[in-house]
Parts: structure tokens; C-alpha cells; sequence
């Protein structure tokens, strides 16, 4: 049963991949190939990702008077997590459309959407509680607590809701060791905890008194997690072109 | 010879220990002292002549016949020149800008806390840091100071107010009354009792100084903060007092021939929290008002408050007083004061002055005579005396004027510079000894590093390699290479040298050690290189058996070790912890899950040596936290009983992180400590403000109440009714006192509130590990000893912060959890002990306990060294007095502390060892 939903839930090229993955020690220079252009894919949305951050800073300016990330942080908090979010659809759309349509109804799709939703609400949530309990304040600053919650779950649950689905079973297994089973995955899971590592390393300088603007919570924080966050778009395509002789995913 | 890994680290700390007092010997210098300790009085430096002999060697004749001095303890300068002042202060801000008065910003050196700025104020001289912790037990004040040349001079002096004057100056007033600074909660009645002498004393005329120490707003300023609406009130209280005194000596002018001088000065600032003690400019910054008819205004002349220094009042009273300048003294005096005398005292005031300023650098610095200071003082004296000889030849011309105000200009200068090198004087670092003690700790923790192999494998034992004579040659040539360094440094040696006033012997033993512990690095490096070699044909990759928890522990203790290095990171060092714990839950909590959810069993169960030594790691990480430790104990019991725990216990497993990170987020809102967020309302000052008494009872009767269900299991019927006896005992031991002795209720209640609510998350904590490990055999045993030491704990606590609360403690805030309330370190030494027990109770491990007992010492050797070796390279830093030293006092403390630990672990193995 849990093999069939999560079949069912796997974009068919994602399904492809772990059996291309497995023909690797079989017919060597097919899959090297075919993981080739893989990794080419990756690269490229992975571009598209950093362009749109980039472009979250330069944009705006154009329409809103004032408009500097430092000053009005919240703003561009907005804009860029609203900007990667519309890029991550867009290409979870373009590259992998035939994701559902094949079995799926459309009742189905919305149920999965209303889920992924609720999902994203949900690590938003959980994401504040713990900014909470790592010591931010708990009633003044709320909103910017929040759009930080906000701002670090699109760079982390929103492509692990469009690669993976509402689906926790397989969350947990791309996070554990030796669980992934495609470059997807893997890239996801270096993206992931290179945000995370962003953030907790941008909440390093808080308490030094430079007394710089940036020194304010959250705002070196959302730097770390942005910086990590693509720093992980950056390496990921790298790194996994470096090991591709070592990496071999098993289907399990 | 063979030694076990723990008797050997508790040795290595040991020595450890004694490196860290050497060094702390070199590091806290010795502050600036005359050498001329004798009673015998020296004449007072004659006036400098040419050819010509003056006629006036005496002491010129005091300026003012009465002097009051009013010292308002924790004023800041803002509170009588700013807005404040304005407001609540008229009748002084009237004095300070239209009246006959000099007002200054008066700079007071850290550590900003009352008795080394009353030793400073009256001595003129800088009280060391190590003055502060003799701060609550004060001795007699031995140096020359004004009081003591004021007694000498037939003075009559009244004292009224904190009663560290009259334990500083034990028989030196004629009458006084001392208020205690120990109910800090009290703001009315200590001011009250000293009001109330006021206006028997104002009307008698028989005294010649009257010092009025109020504490009231100091007492506000540590209850409710410098914004409080309080401060108002005793700052109109002040003022009134202030009219009341001033207008009592302007009447009784007309009776004497000299003028009369009221001085309010206050010995410390208060912070933007209401403590003090560092050295933010709220702290160090405050006001000095002299107020004397003496004191000519001219109209239309509204200067700003010139700043000063705290320790130029000793040498003002002195002058005003016409006493001798204190010999300690490195402040220059108030010039503004003898600007209506006459060319003639000016120069004679200046050059006494500086006359001292230089024998007290002569004394003090060996290359005095290139000071620049020094010099310019020669060059005056001479010019004083061109001038003195002109003067004499009755030369009253314009040339006699000028050359008598450059004179004078020459005289200030030179008064400045000496003053300035003086007080840079008692920053001047005894480096030999900080040397040999640092080359002690770095050496003990290379031989530390260098055995983890062997003392972390499963035998705990180690080769210590003493007797090989290859080794011993190198041990004699060291120890002769040393002597002679030591016979070269401590002969040419110009400053004092701690190391080198030792005794040959001690000395000599010293030498013995370093070049052992380095035959034995030695010995150990060529080894490693052996082993090493050979290891590397192994194919055993070290890697693979690193899980990401231990990575993390490492490196977190690694950061927070580099963290030390930056004054910001020591002062909010609690938030370094926090936030290690934190991340040290959430992976705990991953893991969990992970386990609990995939039945992922790959963790390899094989690295057990790796794992004892993290398993005692992570006390240490939390030794002030008291979050997670059982946590990490009990991650590693985690995946094989699993299957195991029955449901409910699964889900307080589950469940166990989250309530750690609730704690521990509890926890650090209970008290805001630090520097940057310290002004955050926090829950201990909701708790104990007298309005929410009944929610306090509530709460401490209920965390008695759990701690009673949670260690009553497991206990005997009569241990039970013992624990719930001791229980009630404590409830009503805090509730008498809070009740009968009321001045003490709020101080008490704050520390007793913390430990409630410590011993309530220990136990807490301790419960969750009992469910996760279901290892209730010995809680018996356990229960009786948590129970005298939380115990214990409670009493020294309340005794000490009470005091603190003025002292120590409020200063040293460094590792500031609510733990620091402690003080005491219990703590660690609860973990310690609970990680004795624990490992103790594991019967698969018998080489455990010496396997912690290593970590211990490591983890504890790695920052001490690490942070000696920051200090020496940081000890120019601005913040070096305060914010680093205190750190480095607290570790030698832990390291102390530590080293108990260790011997005590050390004798348990061994008992254990001949049981079995």
C-alpha cells in the first residue's frame, strides 16, 4: 500500500530515475548520460531560483518608492518569499507536468493543493514556535517573527511540497541518512540544510554590539537563511556533479 | 607507570588548577601603592625657590572651616544635570547653574561598585579588581587616606549612612550610625535613618566634617530601574535634604571667618537595568557638585560640567581641608576651587600636588625620569621658583603675572600627564607569571589531547612514561634552561614579579613540573607518531563513527570556546548556551523521530568509547543550562529499548524534547540577565512584585508538591514522609520569612523563586530520564543526595545573593542564567552528580566512570586554556576589567570546581573497583 500512494504521488520521470539509477553499474556510459542532463536541469532551475531572489531586490525598487531591504525588510520579506514560491510552482509545473494528470481527478489535485497549503501553514507555525523558543520575543515583534517563519519554510518546505507532496513518510526518509533516491532529492536535502545552517549561523552576530542595521532581529537571520539558501542552490548541482561517479541511488 | 584515565585526569587538572593561580597572581596586578608605609610624618614639600629662601614650608591653611560631604550612592550624572535634575532636583539645579558652585561629571574607574569607589573617593587612589571581591567583607582601610590625615589633624568627623565607611574607618569618627545595604527591597527607612540625625547635628557646630552616605537610591535603581517613578520621589527627597543642609551652613557663616563646602557626589552611576558594577558610561559617569560661597559666579557664565575624575576629589578635600594630600593618591585637584586665592597659594596648592603625584610615580615607576609628566613637573618647579624669587623681590609687575600664569598652565599639564600615567600604572601586567601559568595549562591540556586514545579506550588506562632515561636528560636540561631564564628574568626584572618573590623552593618546584609535563608531551607526541604510523595501515576510518550529535556537541563546544574571544559574546554568554542547548534539542528531537518513525537502526552501537566520552560532553555543555543532559543520556539508551516502552512512555519520549525547549525558553524569560537585553521585563520580577504574591505561593507550593510525586517512587514509606517533612519544611521556612521579616521578603523571594525553578526543571528533567531509562534501582540513594544538595544550595544561595544583590554577584554576571543566582556552582555539581549515579547504575560499564571523569576534565581544560591564552592576547582591551576578567575568575572557579569533581569521581571508581 505505501510502495502503490507513493508511487502514485512520484512524478513518472522521478519513478524513471531510480530504476535509470540502478541500470548505472549495468550499462555505465547510458546512465552517466542521462544523469548528465539530469544535473543540467538541476543547474538550470536552480539559476532560475537565484535569479528570481535577485530580482526580489532590484524589482521592487522600481514600484515602490523607498524600497531597500534593510529598511523596509518586511516588505521585501513578502516579495521574496512570494517570488520563489511562484518560481518553485513554475517549475515544478513546466519541468515535471505529468506529475498527476495521468491517474489523479481533479478532486484530487485540490485535495493536494488545500494539503500542501495547510502544510506550509503548518511549518510556518512550527518554524515561529521555534524562533520562539530559541529565545525571540513572544509578543512584541510577532510579525516579524512570523514573515520570518514565513520566509525560511518557502525556502524549505515549498520545494519539499513540490518534489515530494504533502507526503511525510517520504520527508522524513529524503532527511535521514542514505534515504535519498534521486539528484531531486538530493538537491533538496543540501538546499534544505544549507537554509538551515544559514539561519542558525546568521543569528550568530545578534548579540555583538556593533550596533549595525542589519544586526536587528530577524534580519540576520532571514540574510542567513536567503544566503544558505543559495549557497545550497549553488553547491547542490556542483557537489552532486563532483560525486556522480559515487552516487547511486537504490530504490528503497 | 600505569595509571587510570581518571586518576589521571584528576591530576592533570590538579595541576591545571595551580597553573590557573599563577597566572591569575600575574594577571590581576597590584595597584599603585607608595612604598612609604611608615607613620612618620614627612614635612610638607617646602615652596621651590632660586637663590632665594622662601619663608613658607608649612602646610598652607585650610579654604573652607566646615565641609559636608553628601554622597548619594548610584547617582547618575543625568539625574542631577539632566532632565531629571530639572524636574525633581530644582533647588540643586538653581545651586549648580546660577549659585556659587563647581559642578563636575565625575569619572569613576570600574569596578563600579561602592566600597573601591569609597576607598577611592577618600584614598584618591584605584582600588584593583580584586578589591571587589572583598567588597562584602571589607577590612579596615589601611592606606593614607583624607579621613585618616583629617583624624590625624584634630578634625571632628560625623558619619551617617552605609556602614562600610565605619568598617573602612573603624575608629575614626566621633559619632556615627550606619545603615545596612543588605535589605535591598528597604528605599525609605535606611534614608530615614540617616535624615533623622540631620537636624540635632546641623544645629550643634561642634564637628568639622559630616559624610551622609544615602543608600535609598541605589536600592530603588537594583529593585526597579532608572526609570522607575521612585526615583523621582528620592530624588525630591534628596534635594530637599540637600536645601536643608545648604541653607543650615550658609547660617552658619556668619559665625566663622571661612566659608563652608557642601559636596554631593555620587560613588557609582546605575545602568540602563539598575545595577552597576561594569563600565557603560551610565555606570561610570557621575556628578560632583562643590558648593561654597567661596565659589564666585560670574553672571551669565552657564558651563557645562567638566569632566573628571572620581579620584581627584581625595586630593580637593585634602587641599580644602589644608591636610597633606594622600600618598596613594594618582588624582590631581580641583583646580576651579583656589581660583579666587591669591597667585601665591595657587602655585603653592599646584605644586604640592604635583610634588606627590611625582614621588608616588618615582615610587612605582622604575624609568620615571623619561615620563613626560615627570619632566614637564621639573621644568615648572623650576619656573615656580624663577617666579617665587620675582615675587619675593616684591617685583609686582605684569612680567610677574605672565610668567605666573604659564607657570600655572605648566603646573596643570604636568599635574594631567602624571595623573594619566599613574592611573595606566595599575594596568601594568606581572608577564612572567602569567607566562609560566599559561605554559602550565596549555601544557597539561597538550598531554590532555594527546592521551584521548589511549584514556578513551575500553581498558581506560594509560602508560605515563617517566623513567625512560633518554627522557630524563631532556628533563635535566629543561629544568636547568628554565632555572636560568628564571635567574635572568627575575634579575633584570624592573617591575614586581609575583613568580619571582616566590620562594626558591616553590619556585624551583614549579620549574620541576613544567619541564616534567613537557617530557611527558614529549614521550606521548613520539608515541602518536609511532602509533600513528602504524594506525594508518589500518584501514579503520575514524570518520564513520562520528554520528551528526557528536559533531554537533563538538563543534558547539569548539564555538563557544572561540566565541570567548569577543567581549559581546562573554557578556551575553547565557545566550551562547541557549542557543546550543536549543540546537542540541531540536537534533535530539530529529533523531528521535527519525528512529521512532523509520525504525532506522543503522546507528552503529559499536563506538562506546566515543559515546561515554559525549555522554559526560554534554554535562558539561549544559552544566548552567540544566536543559538537555538526560536527553543525551538517554538518546544513546534510545534506540534498543525502544520497542520496549509502552505507549504513554513512547509518547514522553517523544514529547521530552519539546518540554526540555519549553523549559528552557521558561527559563530564560524567569531572569534577563546580560547586557543587551537586560531591560526585557522578566517573569522572576513579575513573580516577586508584591502584587502577585498569591501566584508565587501557588506556584512554589506546586513545584514542591511535583517534586514530592516525582521522588517519592521508588522510596521507602519512611524516606517519603522524611521528603515530604523536608518539603513542608521549606515552604514554611520561605514563608516565614517572607512574612516576619519583611525587609527581607522580596530580595528572598527572587532567589528562592529560582531555585524552586531550578529544582523543579531538575526534577523534572530527572523524572523524564527515570520514565525514558526505567532506571528507578537507586533512586533512593539519589533522591537522599539531590536532597541535601539542592538543600545546601538553597542556604548558601540566600545567604549569598542578599548580599550579592550590592556585590558580587550583581557584578560578575557573565555566565548569567538564573544558575548564576547559585553562585555557588551547584549546578555542575548536581550534574556531576546524577552522571555518577547514572553511569554508576549502568552495569555494563566499567571503565565508565573514569571515561567521564576524563571528558570532565577536558571539556572543563580546553576553555580555561583557551581563554588564559585570549586574555593575555586581549588584556589592552577596553573591556578587560569588565567584562573579562570576572569571566576568567568564574572559570578558574569552575576549573576549581571541576578539579573536585574529578577527585570525586576518581574515589568512586576506586571504591567501586575494590567492591568488585
Amino acid at each position: 500500500m505505501g510502495l502503490q500512494t507513493k508511487i502514485a504521488l512520484f512524478p513518472p520521470r522521478r519513478l524513471n530515475c531510480p530504476l535509470r539509477c540502478r541500470c548505472v553499474s549495468q550499462i555505465s556510459t547510458h546512465g552517466n548520460t542521462m544523469k548528465d542532463t539530469d544535473i543540467k536541469r538541476l543547474l538550470y532551475t536552480h539559476l532560475l531560483c537565484i535569479f528570481s531572489i535577485i530580482l526580489s531586490v532590484f524589482i521592487p525598487s522600481f514600484f515602490l518608492e523607498n524600497f531597500s531591504i534593510l529598511e523596509t525588510h518586511l516588505t521585501w520579506l513578502c516579495i521574496c518569499s512570494a517570488f520563489v514560491t511562484a518560481v518553485n510552482l513554475l517549475l515544478y509545473l513546466v519541468v515535471k507536468p505529468t506529475a498527476s494528470s495521468k491517474k489523479s481527478s481533479l478532486s484530487h489535485k485540490i485535495t493536494r493543493f488545500l494539503k500542501c497549503c495547510i502544510y506550509f501553514l503548518m511549518s510556518c507555525f512550527s518554524f515561529h514556535i521555534i524562533f520562539v523558543l530559541y529565545g525571540a520575543p513572544l509578543i512584541e515583534l510577532v510579525l516579524e517573527t512570523f514573515l520570518f517563519a514565513v520566509i525560511l519554510s518557502t525556502f524549505t518546505t515549498v520545494p519539499c511540497l513540490c518534489l515530494l507532496g504533502p507526503n511525510l513518510k517520504a520527508w522524513l526518509r529524503v532527511f535521514s541518512r542514505n534515504g535519498v533516491t534521486s539528484i531531486w532529492e538530493n538537491s533538496l536535502q543540501i538546499t534544505t540544510i544549507s537554509s538551515f545552517v544559514g539561519t542558525w549561523l546568521g543569528a550568530l552576530p545578534i548579540p555583538l554590539d556593533w550596533e549595525r542595521p542589519w544586526q536587528v532581529w530577524p534580519i540576520s537571520c532571514t540574510l542567513g537563511a536567503t544566503f544558505g539558501y543559495v549557497a545550497g542552490l549553488v553547491i547542490s548541482p556542483l557537489w552532486i556533479y563532483w560525486n556522480r561517479k559515487q552516487l547511486t541511488y537504490k530504490n528503497n | 607507570m600505569r595509571l587510570g584515565s581518571g586518576t589521571f585526569a584528576a591530576c592533570c587538572v590538579a595541576i591545571e588548577v595551580l597553573g590557573t593561580a599563577v597566572f591569575l597572581r600575574g594577571f590581576f596586578p597590584a595597584p599603585v601603592r607608595s612604598s612609604a608605609r611608615t607613620e612618620h610624618k614627612e614635612p610638607p614639600a617646602p615652596e621651590p625657590s632660586a637663590g632665594a629662601s622662601s619663608n613658607w614650608t608649612k602646610l598652607p591653611p585650610p579654604l573652607f572651616s566646615k565641609v559636608v560631604i553628601v554622597l548619594i550612592d548610584a547617582l547618575r550624572d543625568d539625574f542631577v544635570f539632566g532632565a531629571k535634575g530639572v524636574k525633581f532636583m530644582p533647588y540643586t539645579t538653581y545651586l549648580v547653574e546660577k549659585g556659587a558652585a563647581h559642578s563636575f561629571v565625575a569619572e569613576a574607574k570600574p569596578p563600579t561598585v561602592t566600597m573601591p569607589r569609597i576607598k577611592a573617593l577618600m584614598t584618591g587612589s584605584l582600588p584593583g579588581f580584586v578589591d571587589v571581591v572583598r567588597n562584602l567583607n571589607s577590612p579596615a582601610l589601611l592606606e593614607d587616606n583624607v579621613i585618616k590625615q583629617a583624624k590625624a589633624a584634630g578634625k571632628r568627623i560625623i558619619f551617617y549612612g552605609d556602614e562600610t565607611w565605619v568598617k573602612l574607618f573603624p575608629k575614626h569618627f566621633v559619632e556615627y550610625d550606619g545603615t545596612t545595604s543588605f535589605f535591598v527591597s528597604d528605599y525609605t527607612e535606611v534614608d530615614n535613618n540617616v535624615t533623622r540625625h540631620l537636624d540635632k547635628v546641623l544645629k550643634r557646630g561642634d564637628w568639622d566634617i559630616l559624610i551622609l552616605h544615602y543608600l535609598g537610591l541605589d536600592h530603588i535603581g537594583h529593585i526597579s530601574g532608572p526609570y522607575s517613578p521612585l526615583i523621582g520621589r528620592k530624588l525630591s527627597e534628596m534635594d530637599s535634604v540637600l536645601m536643608k543642609i545648604h541653607t543650615a551652613l550658609l547660617s552658619k557663616e556668619r559665625e566663622s571667618s571661612l566659608p563652608n563646602l557642601l559636596v554631593l557626589c555620587g560613588d557609582h552611576g546605575m545602568s540602563e537595568t539598575g545595577s552597576h558594577g561594569a563600565s557603560s558610561t551610565e555606570e561610570v559617569n557621575t556628578p560632583l557638585v562643590l558648593i561654597s560661597t567661596a565659589f564666585e559666579r560670574r553672571p551669565g557664565d552657564t558651563r557645562l560640567p567638566k569632566h573628571v575624575q572620581q579620584t581627584d576629589l581625595a586630593a580637593t578635600l585634602a587641599i580644602g581641608l589644608g591636610l597633606p594630600i594622600p600618598k596613594d593618591s594618582v588624582g590631581s585637584f580641583l583646580f576651579p576651587i583656589v581660583e579666587g586665592k591669591s597667585m601665591r597659594e595657587q602655585l603653592r596648592f599646584l605644586h604640592l600636588n604635583t610634588v606627590q603625584l611625582s614621588k608616588l610615580l618615582q615610587e612605582n615607576v622604575p624609568s620615571y625620569a623619561k615620563d613626560p609628566g615627570f619632566e614637564q613637573f621639573k621644568m615648572s618647579e623650576k619656573l615656580h621658583g624663577n617666579w617665587i624669587k620675582l615675587y619675593l623681590e616684591e617685583n609686582h609687575s605684569e612680567v610677574l603675572f605672565n610668567l605666573g600664569t604659564k607657570v600655572l598652565r605648566q603646573y596643570l599639564d604636568a599635574m594631567k600627564i602624571l595623573s594619566l600615567s599613574l592611573s595606566t600604572q595599575v594596568a601594568q601586567y606581572d608577564l612572567y607569571s602569567m607566562v609560566v601559568g599559561t605554559v602550565m595549562v596549555v601544557e597539561v591540556l597538550t598531554l590532555l589531547l594527546l592521551s584521548i586514545p589511549q584514556a578513551l579506550c575500553r581498558k581506560a588506562q594509560l602508560e605515563v612514561p617517566l623513567s625512560s632515561p633518554v627522557f630524563s636528560l631532556l628533563f635535566y636540561l629543561m629544568f636547568l634552561v628554565l632555572s636560568a631564564v628564571h635567574v635572568i628574568v627575575c634579575t633584570s626584572a624592573e617591575s614586581s614579579c609575583y613568580f619571582c618573590s616566590l620562594s626558591w623552593l616553590a619556585a624551583g618546584a614549579v620549574m620541576l613540573l613544567i619541564s616534567a609535563l613537557l617530557c611527558a608531551i614529549v614521550s606521548a607526541l613520539t608515541k602518536v607518531f609511532m602509533d600513528g604510523s602504524f594506525l594508518s595501515k589500518s584501514p579503520a576510518h575514524p570518520d564513520s563513527r562520528w554520528s551528526e550529535l557528536d559533531l554537533l556537541i563538538l563543534f558547539g563546544t569548539l564555538g563557544h570556546v572561540v566565541s570567548l574571544g569577543a567581549s559581546s559574546f562573554v557578556e551575553e554568554e547565557h545566550q551562547t548556551w541557549y542557543f546550543l542547548v536549543n540546537t542540541l534539542c531540536l537534533a535530539l528531537s530529529q533523531e528521535i523521530y527519525r528512529s521512532y518513525f523509520l525504525g532506522d537502526s543503522c546507528e552503529p552501537q559499536c563506538h562506546f568509547p566515543m559515546d561515554q566520552g559525549f555522554d559526560s560532553l554534554a554535562p558539561a555543555l549544559q552544566d548552567r543550562t540544566g536543559g538537555g543532559v538526560s536527553e543525551h543520556d538517554k538518546v544513546h539508551e534510545g534506540p534498543s529499548p525502544f520497542e520496549l516502552l509502552r505507549g504513554h512512555e513512547r509518547w514522553m519520549v517523544l514529547a521530552s524534547p519539546w518540554l526540555i525547549l519549553t523549559c528552557c525558553r521558561l527559563l530564560r524569560s524567569l531572569n534577563q540577565t546580560g547586557v543587551q537585553w537586560a531591560h526585557r521585563p522578566d517573569l522572576g520580577h513579575w513573580l516577586t512584585s508584591s502584587d502577585h504574591k498569591a501566584e508565587l505561593s501557588i506556584l512554589a507550593a506546586l513545584s514542591l508538591l511535583i517534586i514530592f510525586v516525582l521522588v517519592q517512587r521508588g522510596c521507602s514509606s519512611v524516606s517519603k514522609a522524611a521528603l515530604a517533612l523536608g518539603l513542608l519544611g521549606v515552604y514554611c521556612y520561605r514563608a516565614a520569612i517572607g512574612n516576619v521579616l519583611f525587609p527581607w521578603q522580596q530580595g528572598n523571594r527572587d532567589i528562592s523563586k529560582g531555585i524552586i525553578e531550578a529544582r523543579f526543571v531538575y526534577v523534572f528533567v530527572l523524572g523524564i530520564l527515570f520514565t525514558g531509562t526505567k532506571d528507578l534501582l537507586k533512586s533512593q540513594v539519589l533522591a537522599a543526595d539531590r536532597k541535601t544538595k539542592t538543600g545546601n544550595s538553597n542556604n548558601i544561595a540566600t545567604v549569598d545573593i542578599s548580599a550579592g544583590f550590592v556585590g558580587l554577584d550583581t557584578y560578575v554576571e557573565i555566565p548569567a542564567m538564573f544558575l548564576t543566582a547559585f553562585g555557588t556552582y551547584a549546578g555542575p555539581v548536581l550534574w556531576a552528580s546524577h552522571l555518577v549515579h547514572f553511569l554508576s547504575s549502568q552495569t555494563s560499564s566499567s571503565s565508565a566512570l573514569s571515561h567521564a571523569c576524563f571528558c570532565y576534565a577536558l571539556i572543563c581544560s580546553i576553555p580555561v586554556s583557551t581563554y588564559i591564552i585570549f586574555v593575555t592576547s586581549l588584556r589592552y582591551h577596553l573591556f578587560i576589567w569588565s567584562v573579562f576578567s570576572p569571566k576568567l575568575l568564574y572559570e578558574g572557579m569552575h576549573l576549581l570546581i571541576t578539579a573536585a569533581i574529578c577527585v570525586f569521581f576518581t574515589a568512586m571508581d576506586q571504591t567501586s573497583l575494590t567492591k568488585s
